[in-house]
């Protein structure tokens, strides 16, 4: 049996473009089943507009299922909204109560400029990957599995910061703009493995530097660990830290000595 | 779905890219934020250092007026006679001088970083989760520290906001007794509380910090982390407090 919840007040940011000033607008969704998503909610407020004739907002989604870090939005000041370690997409609105009123923004960093409404680009993440958040690896058959041997806890945690999906809530959450936790779970993930030792300092050099020319820098806030739908720990932004470190300070002859 | 409003992409090499110009080491760690973070940590590292001997040097003062002065003569005589008298105690305060204004320098161009990567800001209000009120006012903080050594200086130094120096000669080596005219004025005594608060405040959050800033971070200690910061900033704010209280309650110069 699911429950209704009635009169919720959506407080959401429009804007036409990016170069306008945007402002936030007020909607009523009447009633919407609990069971709903949040998403699904916002779906359901755009048929309305659609009906009345109006525009409909314009946002970010995809799998809707927590996985491909395409949803976005700040709700009521949180990034993803007031679930811990769960993005929009999986957010319900069981979680909120009758007549409630809920704000709704865009991610805001000068990295990532708004497209329309609630969705941003978010190219950014995209250039401090391609400056290193791969390994170079030969062409050609599969390999076997298994075929490296790579111990238990190594391959649990590189796989812990694998989960990150990008979604940039991490930045949105931070009060500096800043995207460690984003760059650094990169950088632990393939850090940590055999198949990323050979760019290991070369990795957290050029990724950290290309970092530096979109986001502002980290003070240790934790708010970034806690937005993260993926509950990636700040642990690693300290083992990013150090593999900077070690990139400035290391004789580059001896590197393969770790 | 993502779409590149201006073309900001470089071109993309099958291996991890370097910058081309790389300038001589330190400036090159120095040039971003990561590096300015490191030289923040040491910095801090070097001032915590001062702060706790500075209040453990002034413990003296419970045990006496010539105990006190006896310990300012001695630390002029720092490795004396391997160096000269004084010099020791220069070199120190030239690399502490040196660290304040790195330490400075490092936050402010972090800060000016922070404000340029989110120009708009939320328009509603924002709701944190975990960031304490330590870690969110490290600037406001930090000026006060840095307002508060100036009027320190002014009147235990140089005894230009002093009392003995408006009604006689300030000498520099009677610390005791400078010590308990200065605090003897309770605004004075009150401004050098508050004051302490704040850097426990400031060290609260900074000695946490800067176990992440230099990429200190093992689960076999990383628990200890919080309450090594606790420990600090309570050690060094409860023996700095203590002096004004005691020179107020009469136990010290009483």
């Amino acid at each position: 049996m699911s429950n209704h919840l009635k009169d919720i007040i959506l407080k959401i940011w429009r804007q036409n473009g990016p170069q306008d000033s945007g402002r936030f607008e007020t909607y009523k969704v009447d009633e919407i089943s609990d069971e709903a998503s949040f998403l699904e909610m916002l779906d359901y407020l755009n048929e309305q507009l659609i009906t009345e004739g109006k525009e409909a907002i314009v946002f970010d989604h995809d799998c809707r299922e927590g996985i491909c870090g395409t949803c976005s939005l700040m709700i009521n000041g949180q990034a993803h909204g007031p679930e811990r370690s769960t993005a929009t997409c999986q957010l319900h609105m069981r979680k909120f109560s009758s007549g409630a009123e809920i704000v709704i923004e865009p991610w805001r960093a000068a990295a990532f400029p708004i497209i329309k409404d609630l969705m941003v680009d978010r190219s950014a993440f995209d250039r401090i990957i391609e400056s290193g958040g791969f390994i170079t690896s030969v062409t050609g058959g599969a390999p076997d599995a298994n075929l490296i041997p790579i111990p238990k806890p190594v391959a649990d945690s590189a796989m812990d910061s694998a989960a990150c999906i990008g979604c940039g809530a991490c930045v949105a959450a931070c009060p500096n703009g800043a995207a460690n936790l984003f760059t650094s779970a990169k950088i632990a993930h393939l850090n940590s493995l055999p198949q990323g030792q050979a760019e290991r300092y070369k990795r957290a050099e050029s990724m950290i530097e290309k970092m530096d020319e979109f986001f502002g820098s980290c003070t240790n806030h934790g708010e970034c660990e806690s937005a993260c739908p993926k509950e990636i720990s700040i642990d690693v932004i300290a083992l990013a830290n150090a593999d900077y470190r070690k990139a400035k300070l290391k004789n580059k002859k001896f590197i393969s000595r770790i | 779905m993502a779409q590149v409003l201006e073309s900001q992409r470089g071109p993309v090499t099958g291996t991890a890219v370097g910058k081309k110009k790389r300038r001589p080491f330190l400036l090159d760690l120095y040039s971003t934020a990561v590096g300015k973070k490191y030289v923040m940590a040491i910095t801090g590292i070097g001032l915590i250092g001062f702060v706790v001997f500075h209040m453990i040097g002034n413990l003296k003062m419970y045990f006496g007026q010539s105990d006190l002065d006896h310990y300012a003569e001695f630390l002029k005589e720092l490795l004396y006679p391997i160096a000269p008298k004084g010099v020791v105690l220069w070199l120190l305060r030239g690399g502490l001088l040196t660290m304040a204004v790195l330490h400075i320098h490092a936050a402010y161009s972090l800060t000016q970083l922070n404000h340029k990567a989110r120009p708009v800001k939320y328009q509603s209000e924002r709701d944190y989760q975990v960031a304490s009120f330590a870690s969110r006012s490290m600037r406001y903080t930090g000026v006060t520290v840095l307002l508060f050594l100036i009027w320190h200086l002014l009147d235990l130094t140089f005894g230009v906001v002093n009392t003995v120096g408006a009604d006689g000669e300030f000498v520099r080596a009677d610390v005791y007794d400078n010590v308990v005219r200065s605090f003897d004025r309770w605004p004075v005594a009150l401004f050098y509380i508050l004051a302490n608060i704040m850097l426990g405040i400031h060290l609260f959050h900074g000695v946490w910090s800067l176990f992440q800033s230099m990429g200190w971070n093992n689960p076999r200690f990383n628990e200890w982390r919080r309450s090594i910061a606790a420990g600090v900033a309570t050690i060094v704010v409860v023996g700095n407090v203590s002096f004004p209280v005691a020179v107020l309650a009469g136990i010290v110069g009483g």
